[in-house]
Parts: structure tokens; sequence; C-alpha cells
């Protein structure tokens, strides 16, 4: 951000007095916001070195994983790394798992919390705030700390070691009931009067009306969700026996690294792949980033 | 009136419709209480039984000798007893902290900093606020796997070391260096968080009054301290308690890139609960150890709503 770094007008991305026009603009603070935004460019790739170099480690052969000086690109791009390391384990099979496993968790999570949130926003009745007040202070309480009589509770169900213990403990957070109220605060009053005008209940009222609009936030609370069962490591650590059957991509890696920790090329291929869906679905979401942690109340929960 | 203000921190940016109590709205005086019953049902349940009562069920463990499989007793206090006598125990709650003390600034230095930097680009702020958030998404495993190579012995830093001609230190066996790599490792994971928070913040502030501000000729720090910074003061309040409480409860990295060492350099509390209960089979100590980090969470959190009167602006 130094003011005395020198100028170069003609690589600068941004509009100036360059294009001829004359503008009131300052020169300086142009020159200066330029250097800038080149800086925080820098900065980024910086920040991104490490996923690069995991990237890169992920296509290299064993003997060339730990050259000095470091490089980036190998003698050669081993794409079998990818067919090695996918195949020592099953890792099909914890791709599926966590497939399986978040999307039943991100759908319990949508239908309950929408419910919720909506009798909490837009109906009226005795006790709603109190117990909304309930809800907030269950978001106080983290998940760590449940962790050791979670275990204990399934061990009571007879749930240690499936599915089932891996999805519904975690599916009723007041997060989301929290994330849709915010939304349904901001639907205007007179949408619902012209549905129940029209006849509709409060279900009909609920799903035609209000769930459309609150497609966005639907959205975001989805992928959120979906993002955190994905990654969910404790608690899959804890609750599960049988890795190979039963395990998910992050305890898949974890039982990988401890099996094969110094092929390190393997292991980077292996984190790669775990890493990929979770990029793809903040790339589907980048547009409502801001907007939804800021609107939604992510930033205000 | 307004639960949200009470229990929590208005949101930052919809502190509006946050701190206002829902409307409301069915006219005359119906109550819902029938349908409402009906639509909160299933969170309901679903909280008693995944929420509450494992919180009740923790607690009771907590009074008992509990293996996991095996003979139940009564121990009373002797749970919480041992685990404050013991030193290790005291060790791990001070890694705790310490890890804490150095990672929770740095966060938010990091995480305001680049905020305010990005805000303050013309072009690409989007591309720049996802790739600063790419670390949060991506599996946490993976992450810690990636800086373990870079810190291992002949590893990324160490060959970048040599190739300079100096030599690196063991960045995760020295018991040194151990907590300081697992600081920077964990802020270059976790400040994207905080930096959309408060990008959202800023994202909120009218254009108008910095350029009002910037004609009456105050200088960029002026306007930084006087207006943008208490304009996302309740951002900052609740990024920091609510990173706090996560801080607090890190465990992915030290028990993947460290093991807690060396020797319990490194242990933090929810590695240490994780062994007790599920290495030492010791679940009614676990729980014990469990309820000591929930009571420092909420001890942090009270010192911290009980200073926010003093910086944090609401009223903008």
């Amino acid at each position: 951000m130094s003011e005395l770094a020198s100028p170069r007008p003609t690589v600068l991305p941004v509009a100036g007095p360059v294009d001829g026009r004359p503008e009131r603009g300052r020169p300086r603070g142009t020159v200066r916001h330029a250097v800038s935004a080149v800086l925080l460019w820098l900065v980024a790739g910086l920040f991104l070195l490490p996923l690069v170099y995991t990237v890169a480690t992920s296509l290299k052969p064993a003997s060339e994983v730990f050259s000095v000086p470091p490089t980036l690109v190998g003698s050669e791009l081993r794409w079998s790394n990818y067919v090695d390391a996918l195949t020592y384990l099953p890792f099909q099979r914890f791709i599926l798992n966590g497939v399986f496993v978040a999307t039943a968790g991100t759908l319990i999570t949508l239908v309950t919390a929408s419910l919720s949130a909506y009798a909490f926003s837009r109906l009226r009745w005795r006790g709603r705030d109190a117990l909304f007040g309930v809800f907030l202070v269950t978001l106080m309480i983290p998940q760590e700390i449940l962790v050791v009589p979670m275990f204990s509770l399934m061990q009571t169900f007879g749930w240690v070691d499936t599915y089932r213990a891996l999805i519904f403990p975690w599916a009723f957070t007041a997060f989301g009931v929290f994330l849709l109220r915010q939304f349904f605060l901001t639907v205007p009053q007179e949408l619902s009067d012209a549905a129940v005008i029209d006849g509709a209940g409060k279900f009909r009222t609920f799903w035609s009306v209000m769930l459309p609009l609150a497609r966005p936030s639907l959205a975001v609370l989805a992928v959120f969700t979906f993002i955190q069962y994905w990654n969910s490591f404790l608690w899959p650590l804890v609750i599960t026996n049988t890795i190979e059957d039963k395990g998910t991509v992050p305890l898949g890696l974890s039982l990988f690294f401890s099996q094969q920790g110094s092929q390190w090329n393997l292991v980077m291929a292996a984190s790669v792949v775990s890493m990929v869906p979770t990029v793809l679905l903040l790339l589907v979401l980048r547009r409502h980033l801001v907007s939804g942690i800021a609107t939604a109340g992510l930033g205000g929960r | 009136m307004s639960v949200s203000s009470t229990a929590r921190p208005p949101a930052p940016s919809a502190s509006t419709s946050a701190s206002t109590p829902a409307p409301r709205p069915s006219r005359g005086r119906r109550d819902d209480l029938v349908p409402a019953l009906g639509f909160t049902a299933p969170s309901m349940l679903g909280l008693a039984l995944f929420t509450a009562v494992p919180i009740g069920m923790s607690l009771v463990m907590s009074f008992y000798s509990w293996p996991i499989i095996g003979e139940r007793s009564v121990r009373g206090v002797g749970n919480y007893v041992d685990l404050l006598t013991s030193p290790q125990f005291r060790r791990v709650v001070l890694n705790t902290v310490l890890f804490t003390v150095l990672y929770l600034p740095l966060n938010l230095l990091v995480s305001l900093g680049i905020a305010l930097w990005v805000a303050s680009v013309r072009r690409g702020r989007q591309a720049l606020r996802v790739i600063f958030f790419i670390p949060v998404v991506t599996p946490i495993v993976a992450n810690v796997l990636v800086w373990r190579m870079i810190y291992t012995p002949g590893g990324a830093l160490d060959g970048l070391a040599q190739s300079a001609g100096v030599d690196a230190p063991n960045f995760l066996g020295d018991p040194r260096w151990a907590m300081a790599s697992l600081v920077l490792m964990s802020v270059w994971q976790g400040f994207g968080y905080n930096m959309l928070v408060f990008s959202a913040a800023l994202d909120g502030i009218p254009a108008s009054i910095n350029e009002a501000a910037s004609l009456d000729g105050v200088s960029a720090w002026s306007r930084l301290r006087h207006i943008t910074l208490p304009m996302i003061s309740p951002s900052m309040f609740f990024a920091s308690t609510m990173t706090l409480i996560t801080t607090f409860q890190v465990f992915a990295q030290p028990y993947l890139l460290t093991g807690g060492g060396p020797g319990v350099a490194t242990e933090t509390l929810v590695l240490f609960v994780y062994r007790q209960g599920f290495a030492s089979f010791a679940l009614g100590s676990a729980a014990a150890a469990a309820w000591v980090l929930f009571a420092l969470i909420l001890l942090v959190t009270a010192v911290q709503f009980a200073g926010q009167k003093k910086w944090v602006n609401y009223d903008v």
C-alpha cells in the first residue's frame, strides 16, 4: 500500500485519467488505489499458495515431493496418483457415505428449520418469544461438549456405528431456525394476507407463499449445512467403528494418512478430492455469500 | 422484549430486523398456539432429544465413574477433583487458553485488515472474498494435512530454508514452535469467516457518511477510527464472541498436526476430552472435563458481554 511504489499506469486494471477523459479524480489517489489492488492480489496469491502446492504435490512422482528447493511442477504430471489414492482405501464409499449423510442431514434441517421459523415469525401465540429465547440459548452450547453424552445416548438407542447416528443428532440446531426467521420477518404482511383472503390455510401460506420467497435463504442454509456435515470430523470419529463401511470423507482421509502418511503425493491427491465439492458449492453460492451473511443473519446470529 | 437483543448480540448489519420483535401478524385477537405447536414440534422434539437430554446426561455422567462398557458407580465430585489437581489437566487448560490468547487477536486483526483492504479496491471484491473464504469451507482434516506437509521436517518450509542456506526449526516437534505453528495454520484456515462478517458490515455503511467526512478534510485514519470502526463495532463484538467460543474447542489441528505434542505442549481441552472418553474409555471424567470447558466458555463470554457497553455502539 506504499505510496512510494513506482506507478506503472499501463498495467493497472482500474480506470483512471489514463483513458484520456479529463476527470476530476485525483491521479495520486488512483495510482495508490491501483498499487493497493495489485498488492492485495499478491497477498491473495500467497494465501492460496498452500492449496496450489497441494494440487501440485498431488501430481508429482513420490520421489520428487520434497525436492530442494521446493518446486511446483515435477518431471511429469502423474494423474495416476489419484487412481492410487482412491483405490487403496474405498474412497468411493467414503464419498457416497459423505454425500448421503450430508444430504439427509441438510434435508431434515431445511424442513424442520423452515417450519418452526415460520411459526416464530408469522404466527402469533402465547410463549412464542420465550420459547424462541430457549432456542437461541441452545446456540451457545458447543457441539464438542455434547459429544460424550451423545455417544452414551447412541449406545442407549443402539445407534453406534450407524448412518442414523451420523445424521440425526446435529440436524436440529437452532441456527437454521434463526436464519430463516430473520428472512421471514422481512416478507411484507400483505403477501400472506392476500393468501389468507384467497382461502389459504396456515400451511398453504407457508408452503406456497413463504417458502418460494425464501429460496435464497434456504440455499444459503442448505450449502452451509451440507458443508458442515461433509467436513464434520470429531463426531464421526467418535461414533463410527467400521470406517471402511460407514466412514465419511474426513475419516477416510485421516485413516489414509495414518496408513500412508509418508506418501505425501497420494495423501494430497486424496485431500484435493475431499476439497473439490466444498469449493464447487462455494462457487455456486458466491453471489449470495456476503448478502447471505448480512441479511440472513449469519453474521448476527 | 426483544429476545434477540438480550440473548444474543443483534445482527450487525441487519440489526433492525434482529432487534425488533416479530410483527404481530394476525388481525384480531386470535392466538395461533395450536398450529404454532404443530409447526415447531419437529424442531422442539429434536432439540429436546439431541440437546437438552445430552446436557442433562452430561451433568449426571460427570459425577459418575462411567466406563464405556461395564459397571457405573457414583463418584460425586471425584472426577472434578482428580482433574483440577492433575498437573496434566492444568497444563491442558493452560494450552487452550494460550492458544485462544494467541489466535483470537490475530484472527480479528487479519480478518478486519483484509476486509477493509478488499472493500477499498474497486474491482474483483467478490472474487477476493471467495478466495479468502476457501479454507473455511474445505475439510479441516484436509487443511491440516496440507500444513503438516508444509511444516514437517524435510517439507516445504524446511526445503525453502535449506535452499536459502538456513536451518529451519522443527516446527511441529519443537515445543517452542509447535503452538505457534498451530496458531498460524488456524489463522490461515479460519479468518475468512470473520472477514466476511466484517465485509457484510462494511457494505452496510452508507457511502455518503465517509464521503461527507472526506470532503470535510477528515483523514483516512480518522475516518477509520471515528466512523468505520464504531459503525461496525456490533460485528466486531459478534465476531470476537463467536470466535472465542469456537477457539476454545479447537480439536482437529492438535489431533492431526501435533497429536497434542511434543509431550503435552499442544494438547487442548477437546483433545483431552476425546482421549479421556474414547482412548481411556472414561466417559465420566471426559464429561467432567467438558464441563470445565463449558464453564470456561461461559466465564469468558460473560466478561465479554459485561465489557461490551464500553466499546460497542448499537445506535448507528
